[in-house]
């Protein structure tokens, strides 16, 4: 059986989603099985990019406005400066030939990949599955994560 | 070193070379040597342990002007 690698997107970083779909692609070039629990600000990247905010309530309204998402939308941790510094980190990874954050996912899932979407953040935040992506393999709880994480020898959270 | 195919990843970083590597060799058949050409230093240990974890066998791994000439044979 293939070894197992399980990753906890928590994050909803630019910067950190970008080490976490390089060790996923690494990972599954190396054979190994690769599933990644997006939860928190991490369901951020598995937002869609496009549409319309369809969040019932005020509170949940304004956290889905100010929280908006899609891997296109991804701050930096450090330096984002209002999103010059992304926008300088995004010049720089294109003259490096660099993917962006939606090609590593892109290529993420077609190396096999497996992406879960936490579905308490999904519940508390009101984030409903039409506004997350169709590459979301499953909607899962800790359990689904625990019972995958325990069978890798690689659990990281990031 | 002769290879049944080249692989051209000069200017990539990580995982891209890596990542290329294991797709181009499912296009080969086993016994059958894959070139890898990069320019990121990386590839020096990653080749090595990518194929350990593989399986497959690193034949060898030629450096010149910056640039590395990696070869692995498919082993299965």
């Amino acid at each position: 059986m293939a070894e197992k690698v399980t990753l906890i997107m928590f994050s909803g970083d630019m910067d950190k989603a970008m080490a976490a779909f390089n060790i996923a692609i690494g990972a599954a070039s190396m054979g190994m099985e690769v599933s990644i629990f997006f939860t928190f600000w991490g369901l951020n990247l598995l937002k869609k990019n496009e549409g319309p905010i369809r969040s019932p309530g005020i509170m949940r309204k304004m956290l889905n406005v100010m929280n908006r998402g899609g891997s296109k939308r991804l701050p930096l941790s450090r330096f984002h400066m209002l999103g010059l510094g992304k926008w300088m980190m995004g010049k720089l990874m294109k003259e490096s030939k660099s993917p962006s954050v939606q090609e590593l996912l892109t290529l993420a899932h077609q190396s096999g990949v497996k992406f879960m979407a936490c579905t308490t953040t999904m519940g508390i935040m009101a984030i409903s599955k039409e506004a997350l992506i169709p590459e979301v393999d499953s909607f899962a709880g800790v359990a689904t994560y625990l019972a995958e994480a325990r069978e890798g020898k690689i659990n990281l959270f990031i | 070193m002769k290879a049944d195919a080249t692989l051209d990843c000069v200017g990539l970083y990580c995982p891209m070379p890596i990542h290329n590597t294991a797709s181009k060799l499912k296009e080969l058949k086993a016994g059958q040597v894959l070139e890898v050409l990069a320019s990121d230093e990386a590839i020096r240990a990653d080749a090595p342990a990518w194929c350990k974890a593989t399986g497959n066998e690193l034949l060898g791994i030629e450096e010149a002007a910056g640039e590395y000439k990696v070869y692995i044979k498919k082993t299965k």
